[in-house]
């Protein structure tokens, strides 16, 4: 129990004394901020103008009813937000090999486990402060937008700070996602690709035929993604989602959480106990 | 004070796929001395302390520090100081702020932090990042984190590759009294001519075999003696010699002899009448070298 208060305390001091956190997190509230301020004045002059809402997708979905657009713009800070977190988990491992580090780290805490849950604690920590941060970005510029043209910001109801809430819980249950991934890909190029390919080409691509096709939308909703906007409960994709219902929120916590554990004890098993030459 | 404890090696043995790095490896390390772990390129020098250290899993023996495993040990820097390459460092992150992580993940002093990098002479380098520091800085940032927990127990893989000469006198008084305080000191290098001065005793290794064991005044046992003869006649020196059966090599100061005392050149050389300008027996300390080599053969190197 010392050795784990001890690790993880390295582990912080590890993290937060290199620029990687912090460029990861301007970045991150940056790119949410832009997209839920852009989007927040954008509808809100379409509304306010009395144009139908805009059809969302390629495909074209329904349309979105005014009471969804709060919702929508507060959670692009996990649904657009999600890969940062993800990525400070995974180099949070992979810098440990890209940099020979892993081997002071294991001549200090021998016991390679205790290292391994160390950086799950920190993650999610940092995770939820990433997630912090990337909600006052979305929600700061989308009320300010939705207010501007008098709609509802929501913001009166303890649902929307409930669903705010899970919002966090699910960036922090992504930091730990990216420890197991970089568990079990410690190459840090390999890593960061696995990233990008998955969370920006594959699942969505997925996600828009699950759209369609009933089959791949009842495997579709147990994707990490689809996991993660079922815990935090409204996104793009559950509106445009239409057919097949997704995960309650609960159950989509479990999900994104049995994938973090999941990566983290297949890599513990295959890599992290190798010899270190 | 940090008491030493003793290292051992019992039957060692690490098999990589087809290449067995190290063979039954089986040595004590003592206290109070500076052992030097020596052998050439590939010998299996890194790997065996990887072991020691739990970083590479045996396939086959064990290794000790005082009976326990490196795993086992609950405060592992307080008991051991490893500083194993120079490149294992963020190059973001700064000096002082390496120590601190590793003194919080093993639970030691943070004052102890200032302390290392003064003991190394790194203090007023302390706040860069690693990224800007040469290879011999680096190479004491390494000394540093062995020191973090001031341990009774020191393993260094060949700390002395890029450090000036000054660097280089500075370290070996360094081990030096750190051994006279007690501690167990295990220094690694492919040159014995590099830890000469500083080691009490030597493990030499070759094809991850042990080779030698004991006190380095017993490597020089047999020193190969030259004598270097001159004679205002070269020619008939050298034909004199030769006739006597000695091995005779002409350089720019004269004849050296090889594998024949002093003794032995002068009255060949009276034998049969040559006057000589020269005649003196080199230093034998070249004979350690050699001594060094013969053991690790040959072929011994990569
Ligand atoms: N991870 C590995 N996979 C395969 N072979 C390895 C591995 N690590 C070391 N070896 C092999 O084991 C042998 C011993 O290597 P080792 O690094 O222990 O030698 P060394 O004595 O430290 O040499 P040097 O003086 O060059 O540092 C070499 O033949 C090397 O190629
Ligand atoms: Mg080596």
């Amino acid at each position: 129990m010392r050795t784990l208060l001890a690790a993880t305390r390295a582990e912080f001091t590890k993290t937060l004394t290199t620029r990687l956190w912090w460029v990861l997190l301007l970045i991150l509230v940056l790119y949410v901020g832009a997209v839920a301020g852009g989007l927040a004045f954008g509808l809100g002059a379409l509304q306010a103008s009395g144009e139908a809402p805009p059809r969302g997708g390629p495909g074209g979905g329904p349309a979105l009813p005014a009471a969804m657009l709060a919702p929508v713009i507060y959670t692009l800070a996990t649904v657009v937000g999600y890969p940062f977190p993800t990525l400070l988990g995974s180099l949070a491992v992979t810098g440990e090999f890209r940099h020979q580090t892993v081997t002071p780290t294991f001549l200090a805490t021998p016991r390679r486990g205790v290292v391994l849950a160390a950086k799950w604690v920190v993650l999610l920590v940092l995770g939820a402060l990433f997630g912090a941060a990337a909600l006052v970005a979305t929600v700061g510029l989308g009320a300010a937008g939705l207010g501007a043209f008098g709609l509802d910001t929501g913001l009166g109801e303890s649902d929307m700070w409930a669903m705010l809430g899970r919002a966090v819980l699910a960036m922090a249950l992504w930091g730990a996602v990216g420890v197991g991934l970089g568990v079990l890909v410690p190459s840090q190029v390999g890593s960061i690709v696995t990233i990008l390919a998955f969370t920006q080409f594959v699942e969505p691509i997925l996600r828009t035929v699950a759209g369609f096709v009933d089959w791949v939308g009842e495997v579709g909703r147990f994707l990490p993604g689809a996991a993660s906007d079922a815990l935090v409960g409204a996104s793009f994709f559950t509106v445009l989602g239409g057919g097949t219902p997704s995960l309650e929120w609960w159950q989509g916590g479990l999900v994104l959480a049995g994938y973090a554990v999941a990566l983290t004890a297949v890599g513990y098993a295959l890599t992290w106990r190798r010899d270190i030459t | 004070m940090p008491e030493g404890v003793p290292i051992e090696f019992t039957g060692l043995t690490k098999r990589f796929g087809e290449v067995e790095a190290v063979s039954g490896f089986t040595a004590t390390v003592p206290p109070g001395r500076v052992t030097g772990f020596l052998g050439p390129n590939g010998a299996g020098k890194t790997t065996t302390l990887r072991m020691l250290l739990g970083l590479v899993a045996p396939t086959a023996g064990r290794a000790t520090i005082g009976g326990v495993p490196y795993r086992r040990l609950d405060r592992p820097f307080s008991a051991v100081g490893a500083a194993l390459e120079a490149a294992s460092f963020h190059p973001g992150r700064t000096a002082r702020d390496h120590l601190r992580v590793y003194a919080q993940a093993a639970r030691v002093e943070p004052r102890r932090v200032d302390a290392a990098l003064d003991a190394v002479g790194l203090t007023s380098y302390a706040r860069r990042r690693v990224g800007g520091y040469s290879l011999g800085m680096r190479q004491r940032l390494g000394l540093a984190s062995a020191l973090l927990g001031d341990p009774g127990v020191l393993i260094l893989d060949e700390p002395i590759n890029g450090l000036d000469p000054e660097g280089i006198k500075w370290i070996r008084t360094f081990l030096r009294e750190l051994a006279a305080e007690g501690r167990t000191v295990l220094v690694s290098s492919h040159l014995l001519s590099e830890v000469q001065q500083t080691v009490d005793d030597v493990l030499i290794i070759a094809k991850g075999r042990l080779v030698h064991t004991g006190p380095l005044s017993g490597l020089q046992a047999q020193p190969a003696v030259r004598v270097l003869a001159d004679s205002p006649d070269r020619s008939a020196l050298r034909s004199a010699l030769q006739r006597g059966g000695l091995e005779v090599e002409e350089t720019a100061d004269g004849l050296v002899v090889t594998g024949a005392e002093r003794g032995r050149v002068g009255h060949v050389a009276f034998a049969a009448g040559v006057e000589l300008s020269l005649l003196t027996q080199q230093r034998p300390a070249a004979g350690l070298e050699d001594a060094f080599l013969a053991l690790v053969g040959e072929e011994g190197a990569l």
